[in-house]
């Protein structure tokens, strides 16, 4: 069951992701041996996944982020999963998401500068099975994204 | 730029699977003394490889449903700063991510919800009334994977 002592915990871990048990007892206002019970117990519940690092792909050289809108051809019955297994064969693809709208399926690729980008588009991105239209948005700035849920 | 080792690639790994693991459980796992590990930890902190942390939560076992992909293109440029609007669309907290792009729109949107009618409600109350915002394109996303990029 996610109760309001469970809602105070998560809404301030998920603004402050480094803080310790304690610290995160203490701004949620509960007893340390709580906040620590609570946190094990949405772990076990599936409610809390994982606490991951984010990394910084510009500090390593990633200059370069592109979204690719992907429309298939769903004429091909294996459309979507060749599509989805050959795409994960390439590493600079960090995320790929499916949708129900417009596009069927969006890439998030990065690259060190626009030649490695034109170098990956033809060599990676066009060779993957099943494209009927493919639309590059190019990332210029990135103003919120701590992903929070307004709990 | 930062170049990485082998081993700091490693590491960069683990913490993206578990960053609350301990300089010593990691050290553990890459047969690396915990002085050694903390040493390369502290580095991919301090020189901002690791910009932060992020909690992966399950959306759906706390009610948030559905999560739509909206394409916001401005309708008014110049009579709206981009500043008025990116400042608007910041506080929405059913918003969970804008990013200026270039391209069909000019920024994207990550939204949740509840459900499909309470999405409505969020669209129609909170993002039609932005200042200068025009034509709106909704995605809504089935499924999502987050690959670990080039450092495998």
């Amino acid at each position: 069951m996610f109760d309001d002592t469970d809602r105070r915990i998560l809404r301030q871990y998920q603004h402050a992701p480094t803080l310790g048990p304690a610290e995160l007892a203490e701004r949620s206002g509960v007893a340390p041996a709580t906040c620590t019970r609570r946190l094990e117990r949405m772990q076990e519940e599936g409610i809390l996944r994982a606490n991951r690092a984010v990394i910084d792909w510009r500090a390593l050289g990633y200059e370069v982020e592109v979204s690719l809108r992907i429309t298939l051809d769903k004429t091909q019955p294996r459309a979507f999963d060749e599509f989805m297994a050959a795409a994960r064969n390439v590493p600079e693809v960090l995320e790929i998401q499916t949708f129900l709208g417009r596009v069927d399926l969006r890439l998030s690729i990065i690259a060190r500068d626009m030649g490695h980008y034109q170098q990956l588009y033809r060599s990676a991105i066009l060779t993957l099975p099943h494209i009927a239209d493919i639309e590059a948005l190019m990332h210029v700035a990135r103003i919120k994204s701590d992903e929070v849920l307004p709990l | 730029m930062i170049e990485l080792d082998t081993t700091d690639r490693l590491i960069l790994r683990e913490l993206v699977r578990d960053a609350t693991q301990s300089a010593s459980a990691i050290g553990r796992i890459l047969g690396l003394s915990q002085p050694a590990a903390w040493r390369r930890i502290n580095r991919l902190r301090e020189t901002g490889v690791i910009k932060g942390q992020r909690l992966e939560l399950d959306h759906e076992k706390l009610g948030f449903g559905v999560t739509v992909f909206l394409g916001v293109k401005l309708a008014t440029k110049g009579r709206v700063s981009l500043e008025d609007f990116e400042r608007a669309v910041s506080a929405i907290p059913e918003v969970q991510t804008v990013e200026h792009i270039l391209g069909l729109y000019d920024y994207r949107l990550r939204v949740v919800a509840r459900d499909i009618s309470d999405f409505e409600r969020v669209l129609r109350r909170r993002i039609m009334t932005l200042p200068g915002v025009g034509d709106v394109e909704a995605n809504v996303l089935l499924s999502e994977e987050r690959r670990p990029g080039p450092i495998g």
